[in-house]
């Protein structure tokens, strides 16, 4: 099914997309010899994705570490440069704008780093991080700024007097909240959250989530969530991509997909999650995958997965498989994936 | 089964320039033979002070055990680890207990083969020859499942990938046929399929050699599987100690209650509110005389800033570290 087709699709039952994404492709590429370098190959990061993000949902993107989900984030924003591909926001392409122009659509779209750390300047005051995306997009009065931080500090649940605080006076979950207020300033209608509660205690987690979750309701964001906990992602995300070695896998509405898992991969991977329940631990039946991810710089013939795939089929190391619906609104990049259970790992 | 490892009020504090840390406040567990607790907390916590403390891996200063014994029982005789000389502790460390660091990467020497980091602890610990030390890594290596062990012996860590760096950590652990393994947060840097290879094979080489394992961790949901028994710290203070299921089926301390409450389920159709516990950790430096979580605690009364609560047993082998009734929802009389 081609991308178009995908988009028009997913058009007719919901008609905004605030987000559509058309092959987009990251390749970094690997060179060879310092003065006459020379390509000798790439790395495929994202490898040919296609998605929408409805307005006002949450899409969970999960996979393990080096699958490119990251990756996926930063080039929708355009932080990277994607190789190939198209990006709308809105009706925009992304692609077709020059630096002013993509300047501009800047306050629309903000992401949300995983380092709350390393992402603010430990030598400027909360107040003054908070106001930096104020002061780059014009809102000139200081008075103005001042109060829009105020009101950002309390929407976050931190306390407005701290304003003049600096982050390492703060603790992760509360420089993690000055994150997204920061994020927040310009009244973004998308934004990308890039593994924004791993490194935080489990019980700020929560706290930091159900933050998330407030402020999609009162402000109607709309998010892309890159997490690997599965279970949190589930918890939050409306609908769930799942990628593997630069590709999306899978990718459907949350029940589905953690209900009638069709890929292999996705199988396999909800099979490992640990579940805080003894019972549940020590009845369940785990898929344990052989080996560990290739390496995306040489990345297995035909299907991505079929050298640690249970049910490998010869045609699955001779072609790629296709991105396609196999159910509504479930799209799976798996040969053997049909509405009947071809896919379905044996328990 | 029979207590192989006894830990009585273990206190730790840290003397730093900004003041003291107190980061173990009395902390008490047994380890039996053969059974796999979990020791679960958060950051700052306390869990991976108590097994360095154990083990004499703290540096002094600013570190200082000031108080509690740890008993290792061998062939009926105990011996207190915190008492033992440098000599002494260094024959225990990756002898009778063996240790599985977080970071497998920083924990192995990065310009010395895999093999000669096996057998160096066989040839320390057991007086082998260099040949046969060799054997045994290589049956060691291939024992924790790396492929081509004879030919892997000469890589060094970094040709090795994180799951199989930590397979390698896993055989320096057991080399020496200890008597317990503690396991610091092992699988906390590895992805999710990977963790479960690593938990599997815990398992078995637990079953199989009959070893007693201390897994320390943050992951409520990794340990509700392969534990025994669960410890939870909160602030330096052992807050709840169970059986797993009655832990995870009855937690009783509002902590552990948050704890649990916080974590989301795999396979829930309709996702609730997640339940947070309000506020952050207490800061160490301050000397703890009341309940440690009171500042937390949505249960949190008059005595509770008054004194600190003792571990009292609620049902057998059940013990928590609080003055409210949580079931009947009323302060306890006979705390």
């Amino acid at each position: 099914m081609t991308p178009e087709k995908i988009a028009a699709q997913t058009m007719a039952d919901k008609p905004e997309i605030m987000v559509r994404v058309e092959n987009l492709k990251k390749y970094f590429p690997i060179t060879r010899g310092l003065i006459f370098s020379r390509q000798v190959g790439a790395v495929k990061a994202v490898d040919n994705v296609s998605f929408v993000i409805k307005k006002g949902e949450t899409l969970g993107v999960v996979g393990e570490s080096g699958c490119g989900k990251s990756t996926t984030g930063r080039s929708i924003l355009h932080l990277e440069k994607p190789t190939a591909g198209k990006v709308f926001l809105g009706d925009t392409n992304l692609a077709s704008l020059n630096t002013e122009e993509m300047r501009l659509m800047r306050p629309r779209m903000q992401m949300i780093f995983q380092d709350s750390y390393a992402s603010l300047n430990p030598r400027h005051s909360v107040g003054k991080i908070i106001a930096e995306p104020m002061v780059i997009h014009g809102v000139q009065n200081f008075n103005k700024r001042h109060a829009r931080v105020m009101e950002l500090l309390d929407l976050v649940g931190l306390d407005p007097n701290h304003f003049d605080r600096f982050p390492h006076e703060f603790s992760g979950g509360q420089r993690q909240r000055i994150n997204i207020a920061r994020a927040l300033a310009l009244n973004p209608e998308f934004v990308v959250c890039d593994e924004p509660i791993s490194a935080l205690d489990v019980s700020i987690q929560a706290q930091v989530v159900n933050l998330f979750q407030d402020l999609q309701q009162k402000l109607g964001l709309t998010y892309m969530f890159i997490a690997h906990d599965l279970s949190m992602v589930q918890h939050i995300s409306n609908r769930v991509a799942v990628m593997y070695l630069g590709k999306i896998v899978e990718l459907t509405n949350r029940k589905d997909l953690f209900h009638s898992p069709l890929h292999p991969y996705t199988q396999s991977l909800l099979s490992a999650v640990p579940q805080p329940d003894p019972e549940t631990e020590r009845t369940r039946h785990r898929i344990m995958l052989e080996g560990e991810v290739p390496s995306p710089a040489n990345p297995p013939r035909g299907c991505v997965f079929h050298n640690r795939c249970p049910l490998e089929q010869p045609v699955c190391s001779e072609e790629i498989p296709e991105y396609r619906e196999v159910r509504p609104d479930h799209f799976v990049t798996c040969h053997l994936a049909d509405d009947k259970g071809g896919s379905r790992i044996p328990v | 089964m029979s207590t192989i490892l006894k830990v009585q009020d273990l206190v730790t504090r840290f003397y730093t320039f900004d003041g003291v840390v107190h980061a173990l406040n009395k902390v008490s567990f047994d380890l039996e033979e053969g059974e796999t607790l979990a020791i679960v907390g958060e950051s700052g916590s306390g869990k991976s002070v108590t097994m360095m403390s154990l083990l004499h891996l703290l540096p002094v200063p600013p570190a200082k055990i000031e108080g509690g014994q740890a008993l290792f029982y061998e062939n009926g005789n105990a011996v207190d680890l915190l008492q033992l000389s440098k000599a002494e502790i260094s024959k225990v460390r990756g002898g009778k207990i063996g240790f599985i660091f977080q970071d497998a990467l920083s924990a192995l020497n990065p310009v010395m083969t895999v093999g000669r980091q096996v057998s160096e602890s066989l040839i320390e610990h057991l007086q082998m020859g260099q040949e046969e030390a060799r054997k045994r890594t290589i049956k060691l290596l291939d024992y924790v499942g790396i492929p081509g062990a004879s030919q892997r012996f000469s890589n060094y860590p970094h040709q090795f990938s994180g799951g199989m760096r930590q397979r390698v950590m896993i055989a320096v652990a057991i080399a020496c046929n200890p008597k317990i393994v503690i396991a610091d947060e092992p699988t906390t840097a590895l992805d999710v399929t990977i963790q479960a290879q690593i938990v599997e094979l815990t398992q078995r080489l637990q079953k199989e050699l009959n070893i007693s394992i201390i897994w320390i961790t943050h992951d409520l949901g990794v340990v509700a599987g392969m534990a025994d028994r669960v410890l939870v710290l909160y602030a330096g203070c052992p807050v709840e100690i169970a059986p797993v299921d009655e832990l995870y089926n009855h937690p009783s301390h509002p902590y552990t209650i948050g704890l649990i409450g916080a974590l989301p389920r795999l396979g829930e159709v309709v996702s609730k509110r997640l339940v947070s516990i309000e506020g952050s950790p207490p800061d160490l430096l301050e000397a703890p005389h009341h309940c440690q979580f009171a500042w937390r605690c949505q249960f949190a009364f008059d005595r509770c800033w008054q004194e600190i609560p003792q571990s009292r047993e609620i049902s057998p082998g059940h013990f928590i570290t609080c003055f409210y009734d949580v079931n009947n929802g009323r302060p306890c009389n006979d705390a």
